[in-house]
């Protein structure tokens, strides 16, 4: 009997330990110089709605992604078709998962048919059709290669940012994928939640595109212009006014260079007129593309467009080579800082949408946590004071299983690394109220034992033994619901539902074990005639 | 200490008018929920969509004089709310508002343009898109469904499915009460809420089952007593259990609510709402359901 007795007393002890080393790092400012190697350096981390900050759920119009990679092969057949001299018409993607070829003769569609199924042996090519003496050959994306495309956006556009924030600086960040199309990014303790939110959805699509100087971009209509044409606009700001004028300018659709041709972004100070401006660097094809179009286009305006707005519009006065440019524009400093970030971390495969936007200012964060302290504060006093009137010195034994509870469920969510809510706060302070029951349930037990002339020992043996099955009952029909809020709760519902599962689990052991073994050990070192209870 | 003496009440006994009073709640309840389907009632940007923002202004700020501000900018059908005893404001806007650009810098641009001597700071903001309100929809009503039944089929599994039932109508009698106040109260209906509401479920759950374990153990102790002084004995048996469990859970959640600060006044009002139903439920709904169905199976074998 005494061998289980301090077995058990080991068992909590170590317990106790357990959770006071996982806690010292929340409730010590400053860690001394000797705690390291293995002993635990985190602090129990506090949800948005706690310290402040910002969540967002964005849509990945994954559709796009889909589209651009159609776009891209368009773009490769059109070129190889050109490089050997081939006629044709058109080649461009149609709807949503289809490329058309449109050519002039049966005989260039069967050899272009051959070349296809050799280099896009994935893709279902559909026997060409004659329509008014064109033929035409349709390549078609089937639905899985379309699935695991869409599924790679997601995956890619998470990967670009994370990069983002972690230039932008963002410390603790959560960035995760939740469901088939949605990216979730937490952003704690952030002062710019809106200068985050747009360089984390810009899509940053860098282009470099010829202007048609034949065309006037005032005058030009979508319609007056060729089909290969385009009509994007530059934001101009005068330095001198705040004013902003939009200036239409005509290029052509395809670009020649693209933002993924880039190894590096660095904003640097023109020193002549104490203008910001973003320096670039290719790689090796970047630069030898750089160079031959420069070469070719002296004199002419060359667009650097972003996300289909001009940023500027330079004229090539010299053939660069070299693989170095700068895109300068009227931004401010940090404009140009967050530019260079979009530009080093790549573009997004495909636009993003913001559809959840909870920002918390950190004063109401603040208050909330001082506020939820003082509540559970209040709540655990009136409880203990009230188990202390009415069941005595028992009272005080459930007392102390309730103090370890608290304890061992704090120790247990640092542990975990679980975040702390301010509804988890809540359900600690429920659990408060709840992890007496099942000592309720136990004393009311011993109690009727007591009334029936049992001994002190035989009451709490058969009280405990009694107790037991309902005690468990009562945790499991509550841990099934603290399950499924886990499985589906978001945010804050989440971390009510961790707190309430760990709880519940912990009131188990405490409860059960932990009372006990105070009683036990008391019965046996005094003589105990008639249980204060 | 003994704060209830041994009892005799007959709470089986008066099972007609707690099932009249508990059927009109539930009603209640039920107009409830259709509102809530038909987002005719105070339904949290959560689940219909939209923008709020709350802001702590320097200075008192009047209702009328807010509400004007934003329809001189479009936004007359914002929803505006003060929070008691504080500048604060909380101005909720629905889906379809604004054609571009987001709501909350507009409603934040709309007040310093229109109220400049009046400086705010902003406290919170939230823009839920309408897609996503209708996942959390569906999420939540999937999630309330999941729990409801494995928490039948584990008391089912453990008593029967007679007690399954009974356990199962009351704490549906519980979420439908708790749904009532809200909504006649007209509370907003958030996740919060329904996190209230489920956490309810569990605690009345566990009331239920206790006095279960003990209706439970007794019909197997007395086989020849009639059915209703078995029922009756075990819910006055566990009494003193029910009211001081019921008394110290019901002493944190009125912490929370008094101390615990406005984001989480709701929820805790919720609770305490909750906790009170669920108690008096499992005495007066959830066991004499048992008995009823109990007393007739026993009636047809007797025939």
């Amino acid at each position: 009997m005494s061998k289980s007795i301090s077995w058990r007393i080991c068992l909590i002890s170590f317990f106790a330990l357990l959770s006071f080393l996982y806690l010292t790092p929340t409730l010590v400012t400053k860690l001394p110089s000797w705690w390291g190697g293995l002993l635990p350096k985190d602090k129990i981390s506090l949800g948005l709605d706690l310290q402040g900050g910002t969540h967002l759920v964005m849509e990945v119009d994954t559709q796009k992604a889909v589209e651009g990679t159609l776009d891209l092969i368009a773009t490769d057949l059109e070129d190889s078709l050109n490089t050997r001299n081939v006629r044709y018409k058109k080649v461009a993607r149609v709807g949503e998962d289809l490329i058309q070829l449109t050519l002039y003769d049966k005989g260039t569609a069967e050899s272009e048919q051959q070349l296809i199924k050799k280099k896009y042996p994935e893709y279902e090519l559909i026997p060409p059709t004659d329509e008014g003496g064109l033929v035409i050959i349709q390549l078609r994306m089937d639905k899985n290669t379309i699935k695991d495309r869409k599924d790679k956006a997601v995956a890619q556009s998470l990967e670009t940012i994370r990069n983002r924030i972690d230039q932008f600086g963002v410390s603790e960040p959560v960035i995760q994928r939740d469901g088939i199309n949605h990216i979730v990014v937490q952003l704690p303790g952030i002062k710019d939640p809106k200068r985050a939110i747009e360089l984390i959805g810009k899509t940053a699509r860098l282009e470099f595109k010829l202007v048609d100087e034949k065309i006037t971009g005032t005058s030009a209509t979508p319609g007056t212009i060729p089909e290969d044409e385009e009509i994007l606009v530059e934001k101009r700001s005068d330095s001198a006014s705040t004013s902003v004028q939009d200036i239409p300018i005509v290029v052509k659709k395809k670009a020649i260079i693209t933002g993924d041709l880039l190894t590096n972004a660095q904003v640097k100070i023109d020193s002549q007129f104490n203008q910001p401006y973003v320096a670039i660097d290719f790689n090796t094809t970047g630069a030898r593309l750089f160079d031959q179009v420069t070469a070719a286009n002296v004199g002419k305006r060359f667009a650097i467009v972003l996300d289909g707005n001009v940023y500027s519009a330079p004229v090539i006065r010299e053939r660069i080579s070299g693989g170095s440019a700068q895109i300068s524009g009227s931004f401010s400093e940090k404009e140009a800082a967050d530019l260079a970030i979009v530009l080093r971390a790549g573009s997004l495969p495909a636009p993003v949408k913001i559809v959840q936007n909870v920002t918390v200012g950190p004063s109401i964060g603040q208050d909330s946590i001082a506020k939820g302290l003082t509540a559970g504060g209040i709540g655990v006093v009136l409880v203990v004071v009230f188990m202390a009137i009415y069941y005595r010195m028992a009272g005080v034994v459930a007392n102390i299983g309730m103090v370890l509870n608290v304890l061992f469920l704090m120790g247990a969510l640092a542990a975990l690394g679980a975040t702390l809510t301010l509804p988890g706060i809540a359900a600690i302070v429920l659990l408060i109220g709840m992890s007496v029951d099942s000592n309720v349930l136990i004393f009311e037990r011993v109690k009727e034992e007591i009334r029936l002339g049992r001994t002190p020992r035989m009451s709490l043996d058969v009280g405990y033994d009694k107790a037991f099955m309902t005690i468990m009952d009562s945790h499991i029909t509550t841990l099934i619901t603290a399950a499924v809020l886990f499985q589906f709760g978001t945010g804050p519902v989440k971390g009510f539902a961790v707190s309430l599962s760990l709880g519940i689990i912990i009131n188990l052991f405490t409860s059960l074990v932990a009372t006990k073994v105070i009683f036990d050990s008391c019965l046996r070192r005094f003589d105990v005639k008639k249980l204060s209870i | 200490m003994q704060l209830i003496k041994k009892t005799n009440i007959d709470f089986v006994g008066k099972r007609k008018i707690s099932f009249v009073i508990a059927a009109l709640i539930a009603i209640t309840g039920v107009i409830g929920i259709v509102q809530i389907a038909r987002n005719a009632a105070n339904m949290g940007i959560d689940f219909s969509g939209g923008t709020s923002v709350q802001l702590d202004f320097s200075q008192p700020v009047s209702i009328e004089k807010a509400r004007i501000a934003l329809a001189h900018n479009n936004l007359k059908e914002a929803n505006l709310q003060e929070v008691k005893e504080t500048n604060k404001l909380l101005i909720k806007v629905g889906k379809t508002t604004l054609a571009s650009g987001s709501v909350a810098d507009t409603i934040t641009a709309v007040f310093k343009k229109e109220l400049p001597e009046n400086a705010f700071v902003v406290e919170s903001s939230t823009e839920i898109g309408p897609s996503i309100g209708e996942k959390l929809k569906k999420d939540t009503l999937v999630a309330v469904g999941i729990s409801m039944l494995g928490i039948i089929i584990y008391i089912a599994w453990r008593f029967d499915l007679k007690f399954g039932i009974g356990a199962t109508i009351a704490t549906l009698h519980d979420v439908l009460a708790m749904i009532a106040v809200f909504y006649v109260m007209n509370k907003e209906i958030n996740l919060l809420f329904i996190t209230a509401v489920l956490t309810i479920a569990g605690y009345s759950l566990t009331d239920t089952v206790v006095v279960f374990d003990r209706i439970r153990e007794n019909l197997r102790k007395n086989l020849n007593e009639p059915l209703i002084n078995v029922f009756n004995g075990s819910i006055n048996e566990v009494l003193p259990r029910t009211v001081i469990t019921s008394l110290t859970t019901f002493m944190a959640a009125i912490s929370l609510l008094l101390f615990g600060g406005e984001v989480i006044h709701d929820f805790a009002f919720a609770l305490v709402i909750g906790i009170v139903v669920g108690t008096c439920s499992s005495i007066f709904i959830a066991s004499p359901i048992a008995l009823e169905l109990e007393s007739r199976k026993s009636e047809l074998a007797s025939k």
